[in-house]
């Protein structure tokens, strides 16, 4: 590439260089000199600057709104560091790095660190809010209605999309609310010869066909009567009356306690995060608390979880190992065998087989599924003329598939890889060598070998770390399956550990654990940090050997 | 191996004993890479439809697939497509504009924390940003509740994903072409008067074209292939990509959609594949320097 760059250099006419002499004298002294001098300049950056800071303050007022201080105060800090980069004079390199760190800071290394936090909590499926959020969530979705309550009469409304319980309260007061927005005055109705409110200016009253339609959205409100969640909601089931629910649940405040009023159960906090009775029963919506350890703990003790985590983690290494190994053996033996300026159709060859490599790698891993499928795929049923061989759902079989598939993937750019680095080795080490009558296998292995590997095994280390969580070729070809059988978690033979992170959060029938899967991740990131860090070690040590 | 090719005329078994072999060798491997593809293009054409019915290789030939795919409401391929050349092109252009900027930096000035910054965007580039999936649904989740434009289902916040690991994977690899671009023009430059502004967008930017374009086109390949964060934050089947899209077809029935599957992968991969073997002379170079398709 080099070289492209320096004939670019020659290509370009002087006079491109020195365009904008005529604009500057000379006499400016070099300290001024900083910053964009023309007015375009400057424009451009005033321009970009004030949208940068229109966002900001948009996005500053919505925090304040919605309260969120620490988050607030962080906001406004990176708005002023922003703001004072681009306005000073002088500090150059910050001018040019901030955008590009701003995005590294925040979707890089905060959601690592995030994902330290995570692991270390009970995050995930009832176990999502603050305690008060779980105690209000509890006492609204345990609610009855209340026995022999006097009836609203109710007419439905609609407003942008959203629909509204337009109610008149026993004694005749029109009131209007919705699930979000608790129950208010609404003395400008309109109300019916028998006193019921029926209309209300800036809303539509829907008919009777209307409430019909949309029976699911208007059944779904549940109107607070005020902001105490004690005092009950209004919930109607027919669009025309509505009624006073209650919950049995009573949340005693000094005792910290949810009280079943219906059978007198008491559910105490129990301190993992959940309401727990004395005989043992336990409430679905809990609430977010750190737990320290126990996502670890729970990985490397559970007996649902360990076993299957150590094989997981042993095919891990062995997937990203014999991939990259596999790889690079047939990409390496290719480039041997193609390394011949007079070999006929050279070119075509190389053309074919970059193909797989050009195609996208999530659709290999659906293609090749489809071979692959033992009923109905192609390789069974044509290739072997209606064999059963199970290359999906036998262990070992998943496993030698999926290698297989991954040395499709990966083979080609091994092979382009090795190509160039043995058209750059030089020629007459390999002259000097034949001189002294060694055979092609010792010179392939006493001098192309090493010297190839010293320019090819930086390539080597981050091919392994990028097969280490080679997401895409597993999950589309096999799902991480056949499930172990010594287990009710969604695990299996051919899972690694990204795949497995990526179910325990976001896996369908299991409940989602974020706690697990990031405390999984953190497992991940500290032995891929650990092999980097030996492994570019060891190059060094190549490197200074030769 | 030059001894031998200087005999005139030989024998089959020394011509197999020094070429033959590696055509044969050629072909096998041309065998093996091809033959997917073959297959997905013959079931992509076949009216069957279904994994069962695709038992031979171009045994019909219809449209009969791609109508259906374009027909079908609920998995709409065009939006997908769109969607896809959306963010990949916009993820793309923004990652090589925020590479090569910080590539400047790094490559022009020299300041207090660059041999540190350096390093540790090289160490960076190990830890790819799938790892934090959870951190990063989370996180957009608490975005969106303040600011709905880029949060849970927005292509912009996957956007704004996707950039956190534009520095650290594009900056080394643009640092060393960076490089190569002598001083003593800039300096040139400089003393005539022009600003580093000026350096940047009119002499720099300008010289380092080919290895914007290598990073910009890996970017494009790997993010119209990146599936885990994608298929976390879109949400709502109108605004997926092809990755997440082309999976739900195949995830819950692998049979019986197929066909249609199939035409979507072959209209999917088109585009990818003739960008790659059209610019392939200049990938390639970006390989070797150390960037891994992903």
């Amino acid at each position: 590439m080099p070289s492209t760059a320096k004939s670019a250099l020659e290509a370009m006419p002087d006079g491109d260089t020195q365009q904008p002499a005529p604009q500057r004298p000379r006499r400016v002294p070099p300290v001024r000199r900083r910053g964009p001098d023309c007015w375009k300049g400057t424009l451009a950056k005033i321009i970009l600057l004030g949208l940068v800071d229109a966002v900001a303050v948009y996005v500053l007022t919505a925090l304040f709104f919605s309260q969120s201080w620490v988050v607030l105060a962080i906001a406004a800090l990176v708005t002023v560091a922003i703001n004072w980069i681009y306005l000073r004079p002088g500090g150059l390199p910050a001018k040019y790095l901030a955008p590009g760190v701003l995005f590294l800071l925040v979707f890089q290394v905060f959601v690592v660190v995030f994902s330290g936090y995570i692991a270390f909590t009970n995050y995930g499926d009832g176990h999502n809010g603050s305690k008060e959020d779980a105690i209000s969530s509890i006492l609204t979705s345990s609610q009855k209605r209340v026995p022999d309550s006097p009836a609203y009469r109710t007419a439905v409304l609609e407003k942008g999309g959203s629909y509204y319980l337009l109610v008149t309260s026993p004694d005749g007061e029109a009131q209007i609310g919705t699930t979000e927005s608790k129950l208010e005055d609404a003395a400008g109705a309109v109300k019916d010869s028998t006193g019921k409110a029926k209309e209300l200016a800036g809303y539509r009253t829907l008919n009777f066909q209307e409430i019909v339609a949309h029976q699911k959205d208007v059944l779904g409100l549940v109107v607070p009567l005020s902001d105490n969640p004690a005092a009950g909601t209004l919930r109607t089931q027919d669009g025309s009356n509505a009624y006073i629910f209650r919950s049995n649940m009573a949340y005693d405040k000094a005792a910290d306690t949810l009280t079943d009023t219906d059978t007198g159960t008491v559910y105490r906090d129990s301190g993992q995060g959940d309401f727990v009775s004395d005989t043992g029963g336990k409430l679905a919506t809990g609430w977010k608390i750190d737990v320290g350890f126990k996502n670890f703990v729970t990985a490397f003790t559970d007996p649902e979880l360990r076993g299957p985590l150590l094989s997981v983690t042993l095919w891990t290494f062995t997937f990203a190992v014999v991939s990259v190994l596999l790889c690079f053996a047939l990409g390496l033996f290719l480039a041997i065998t193609f390394n011949r300026s007079d070999l006929r159709g050279k070119k075509v060859y190389r053309i074919i087989m970059i193909l797989p490599y050009a195609f996208p790698a999530f659709l290999s891993g659906l293609v090749w599924a489809g071979l692959l499928n033992p009923e109905f795929g192609f390789i069974n049923n044509a290739l072997l003329g209606g064999a059963d061989i199970a290359w999906l759902t036998d262990p070992v079989l998943a496993k030698i598939s999926v290698l297989v598939v991954n040395l499709w993937l990966g083979f080609p750019y091994m092979f382009l890889v090795c190509t160039g680095a043995l058209q750059s080795l030089p020629e007459d080490v390999d002259e000097a060598a034949r001189m002294d009558g060694a055979s092609a296998w010792r010179i392939f292995r006493s001098i192309k070998l090493p010297l190839l590997l010293v320019s090819v095994a930086p390539l080597l280390i981050s091919s392994f770390a990028f097969n280490f969580n080679n997401f895409n070729v597993i999950y589309m070809l096999t799902g991480g399956g056949p499930r172990f059988e010594d287990t009710t978690r969604d695990i299996g033979a051919t899972d690694i550990l990204i795949t497995l992170v990526y179910k325990s959060a976001f896996g369908v029938g299991t409940g989602r654990d974020y706690g697990l899967a990031s405390a999984l991740a953190i497992v991940i990131f500290i032995i891929v940090a650990a092999i980097s860090a030996i492994s570019f070690k060891q190059t060094k040590a190549l490197e200074d050997v030769n | 191996m030059s001894t031998l090719a200087s005999a005139p005329r030989r024998t089959f078994p020394r011509w197999f004993r020094d070429k033959g072999w590696r055509h044969l060798v050629g072909l096998l491997t041309s065998i093996f890479a091809v033959f997917p593809l073959l297959y997905v293009l013959s079931a992509a054409l076949n009216s069957t439809g279904t994994l069962a019915g695709s038992a031979s290789l171009f045994g019909q030939l219809s449209g009969d697939n791609f109508a259906k795919l374009f027909g079908n409401e609920q998995r709409p391929f065009g939006r997908w497509f769109v969607n896809t050349m959306v963010v990949g092109l916009i993820t793309s252009a923004a990652s090589v504009f925020l590479g090569a900027l910080a590539a400047y930096a790094f490559s022009r000035m020299r300041f207090t924390g660059r041999r540190v910054g350096l390093l540790s965007l090289l160490l960076l580039q190990m830890f790819p940003q799938l790892l934090a999936v959870v951190a990063i649904f989370l996180l957009l989740s608490g975005i969106g509740e303040i600011i709905p434009a880029l949060g849970l289902g927005s292509q912009l916040g996957l956007i704004m994903v996707y950039l956190g690991g534009a520095l650290g994977v594009n900056t080394y690899l643009m640092y060393g072409f960076f490089n190569t671009v002598p001083q003593s023009l800039d300096e040139a430059a400089k003393l005539d008067g022009a600003s580093h502004v000026q350096i940047f967008f009119g002499i720099i930017l300008r010289l380092v074209t080919p290895i914007l374009a290598v990073v910009g086109l890996l970017t494009f390949i790997g993010i119209s292939s990146e599936f885990v964060i994608a298929s976390v934050v879109l949400t709502d089947p109108n605004s997926q990509t092809l990755a997440v899209g082309l999976y739900s077809f195949v995830a819950n029935q692998r049979t019986e959609d197929w066909g249609v599957f199939a035409a979507g992968a072959v209209l999917a991969a088109l585009p990818v594949m003739a960008l790659f073997l059209f610019l392939q002379r200049y990938i390639v170079s970006g390989l070797s320097a150390g960037s891994v398709k992903g």
